[in-house]
């Protein structure tokens, strides 16, 4: 069975939502639809306060070629556009929408049929791409559109939809993959029709064998599709692990994984991408897990995107009393929630209960120098090399041991034996050596 | 015997050619450095801690010696070592008010309550990575102590009662270290003022009034009364944050009798005159409330 070849630790599964069919989220009576729900420039509102928009209307506009529109989610008055803080506490720009009724936008398709003709070519694919807002859904929220349109120097030879869903707890691309499998792969053709490839390998985890089957029960009916089992490990769902895994190759540092002439898609992603180009659907709904093992719900949900955390947690019966720590995304990777009155996003992907055992760090010792982290490190860094030097602020150290490279994956800091946050100190000197390199190669301030 | 002998002629004579080679090459090679940059780092206090913006004492006299005093200027050694340094040189420079770095924070724990709990790894630079702090004051002081870390003259300590780090004035030499490595931006350099005296607004919390005070008790809430008071047009309003320009203000403290959540803190005056003050008004005092230490 494949997997990637560096490294990768072995969390306790915790699928335990995977039985939980997909339900609809209420609609809130207000929605606080954030501007910055991708990764790159964020979008500015194109609606007045006082305007009556609708469903899948457009509400704000990309600045840049890295950024993506954002769409309305709910039909209403746009109440106020203002500084809103997100679940880090941040300040975001935000369009607050009063719900009324739920009209849709004409021209999208709300039908069931699933619509297996596909009557764009290349270029219109990626131009509905970009109009509907799809990024990627896998966590990062790389605008899609830009995937699609690689440099003229790349030659991409396959699409891979990311279906490993390696973070214990979330099930919701595993749920997507149950529920819609052949949107799923319709989306892979897609993604092929539009990058101009012939394959499309579908890699999944040898623990979903349901959604494996499911998957493969459809895509002999579309050719070049093929499901690539894989071997169990974290973090398989790393862009740069998955391409490794499923077609063998390494992403050169620095380089873009286009590279390696595969593309990358999330599961949710490729549905978004069907949803976008057969429905004619923006993406301002997603599917998220609401999971824990303090929780005594289990729960799949499509969400509109804008709907408050407090929300969906209130509909889920409350925080679960043992509740510590909740967490949006996985437990490697995911963040704090601070702020449970922030918004849900596109890139969304779950609310996750943590109890206090659970999550509190242990006191930090010395380093007995066991390598584990070295071992762990899927980029093949040295993690306790980089704590060292971060926390002496050697730059051009830190630099030439290739910090630029980890993919903050939280491998190093879930085997340390000595619970030293390698993590949190190389993240960090990865963004100061990044800003290093950037100004470096920045040019000249004018004269 | 002969063998002794031997040697120690082998050896002398290798020694006497190896000494003259030296000599040849230290000759050929020499560098030839001005002597006034010794003399210059002499005068300089020796600190290297950066504080010029040059990258240690010596590259500051380089620099004096080679380009003039121009901007330059150490502030460790002050007043008085420029003077000398510029009399080594031959220069004239003119005399620059003292700095101190100043807080501009009071979110101790009784005035800021913490609303979630940081078990990561305690910087305040990793927690600005992550998200706005352990309080609902997004602008306010983390405590972890970064400025303590870059301190090399152990002016600046965190206190754990109050959880906000203090300066300690007669320590502070004003070299700036303190105030790059806050990532609030909270520390400033401001003149250290006659009789060490100084009026500034502890707080740069910068949301709306009510936001600000909801977070914190003693928050700049941008009412702008100081403002109305000050009549030396010394205290501007931007943001909802009253900011005191130091050059401007002439200590006549009306401002700190004003500000109706007494963010603006006076230092090193006598007690006011009991008689001549309204009765009930909010002093600002420095925190020295009893707060059971957190662990």
């Amino acid at each position: 069975m494949k997997t990637f070849r560096m490294g990768g630790v072995h969390p306790a599964d915790k699928k335990i939502s995977q039985n939980a069919q997909i339900e609809k989220l209420p609609i809130p009576k207000t929605v606080y639809i954030s501007m910055i729900q991708h990764l790159g420039a964020p979008a500015v509102p194109c609606v007045a306060v006082g305007d009556k928009v609708k469903v899948g209307q457009l509400i704000g506009t990309p600045t840049g070629f890295v950024s993506a529109p954002i769409h309305s989610s709910v039909s209403g008055t746009v109440k106020a556009i203002e500084m809103i803080n997100d679940l880090s506490g941040r300040q975001v720009n935000t369009v607050v929408i009063d719900t009324e009724g739920d009209e849709w936008m004409e021209g999208i398709d709300r039908s069931e049929t699933i619509e297996r003709e596909i009557k764009l070519d290349a270029k219109q694919i990626v131009e509905r791409v970009k109009e509907c807002g799809v990024v990627g859904l896998g966590g990062a929220t790389f605008p899609t559109s830009v995937k699609l349109s690689p440099p003229p120097t790349a030659k991409p030879t396959c699409v891979i939809i990311n279906a490993a869903e390696c973070e214990p707890y979330l099930t919701s691309d595993y749920r997507v993959m149950m529920e819609m499998p052949e949107q799923v792969i319709i989306g892979g053709t897609i993604l092929m029709k539009a990058l101009g490839v012939n394959k499309c390998y579908i890699g999944v985890e040898e623990n979903k064998p349901k959604a494996i089957a499911k998957l493969k029960e459809f895509c002999g009916k579309y050719s070049g599709v093929e499901v690539v089992t894989l071997k169990k490990k974290y973090p398989q769902g790393g862009e740069k692990q998955l391409i490794d895994a499923v077609i063998g190759k390494r992403v050169p540092s620095m380089g873009l994984p286009v590279d390696t002439g595969a593309v990358v898609q999330n599961v949710g992603t490729a549905f978004a991408v069907y949803e976008a180009v057969q429905k004619n659907k923006p993406l301002f709904e997603g599917v998220m897990t609401v999971t824990g093992d303090c929780s005594n719900q289990q729960r799949n949900f499509v969400h509109r995107v804008g709907t408050p955390l407090s929300f969906i947690m209130e509909f889920c019966g409350g925080v679960p009393a043992q509740a510590a720590k909740i967490i949006s995304g996985g437990p490697m990777m995911g963040k704090a929630i601070v702020n449970i009155d922030a918004p849900t996003l596109k890139g969304t992907s779950s609310i996750l209960y943590l109890t206090e055992a659970q999550t509190k760090r242990k006191e930090e010792s010395n380093c007995i120098r066991c390598g584990k982290c070295a071992d762990a490190c899927p980029m093949g860094l040295e993690p306790y090399l980089l704590n060292k030097l971060g926390r002496a602020s050697m730059m051009d150290e830190l630099e030439a041991h290739y910090v630029y490279d980890c993919i903050e994956c939280g491998c190093c800091s879930f085997t340390c034996p000595a619970y030293i946050p390698l993590l949190d100190t190389i993240r960090q000197s990865k963004a100061a050596v990044m800003k290093i390199m950037k100004s470096r190669t920045a040019p000249a301030p004018a004269k | 015997m002969n063998t002794i002998v031997f040697t120690i002629a082998t050896l002398a004579l290798l020694g006497l050619l190896l000494a003259i080679v030296l000599y040849i090459v230290a000759q050929k090679f020499k560098v030839e450095e001005d002597p006034k940059i010794d003399v210059v780092e002499a005068l300089l206090p020796g600190a290297n801690c950066g504080g010029c913006g040059k990258a240690g004492c010596r590259a500051f006299a380089e620099a004096a010696v080679k380009e003039g005093l121009g901007n330059l200027f150490c502030p460790v050694g002050g007043n008085t070592a420029m003077q000398n340094v510029a009399q080594a040189l031959g220069q004239t420079i003119e005399a620059k008010e003292p700095q101190v770095a100043v807080l501009r924070c009071n979110g101790s724990c009784n005035n800021r309550v913490k609303t979630n709990i940081y078990d990561g790894y305690a910087t305040c630079a990793t927690i600005t990575s992550l998200y706005h702090g352990d309080t609902d004051c997004r602008f306010g002081c983390l405590g972890r102590g970064d400025c303590e870390a870059v301190c090399k003259f152990g002016a600046i300590k965190v206190n754990p009662a109050t959880g906000l780090p203090e300066v300690d004035q007669e320590k502070c030499t004003a070299c700036g270290a303190c105030v790059k490595a806050c990532p609030k931006l909270l520390l400033e350099l401001r003149n250290k003022g006659p009789k060490s005296r100084r009026i500034f607004v502890s707080c740069r919390n910068m949301d709306k009034g009510a936001v600000a005070r909801k977070a914190c008790k003693v928050a700049c809430i941008g009412c702008g009364k100081c403002f109305k008071v000050c009549a030396f047009e010394a205290i501007t309003i931007d943001k909802n944050l009253a900011y005191i320009d130091y050059t401007k203000c002439r200590m006549c403290r009306k401002c700190v009798a004003e500000c109706p959540t007494g963010a603006i803190h006076e230092l090193n005056f006598p007690p006011r005159p009991v008689a001549a003050a309204k009765p009930a008004e909010p002093k600002p005092v420095e925190q020295k409330v009893e707060v059971p230490v957190n662990k």
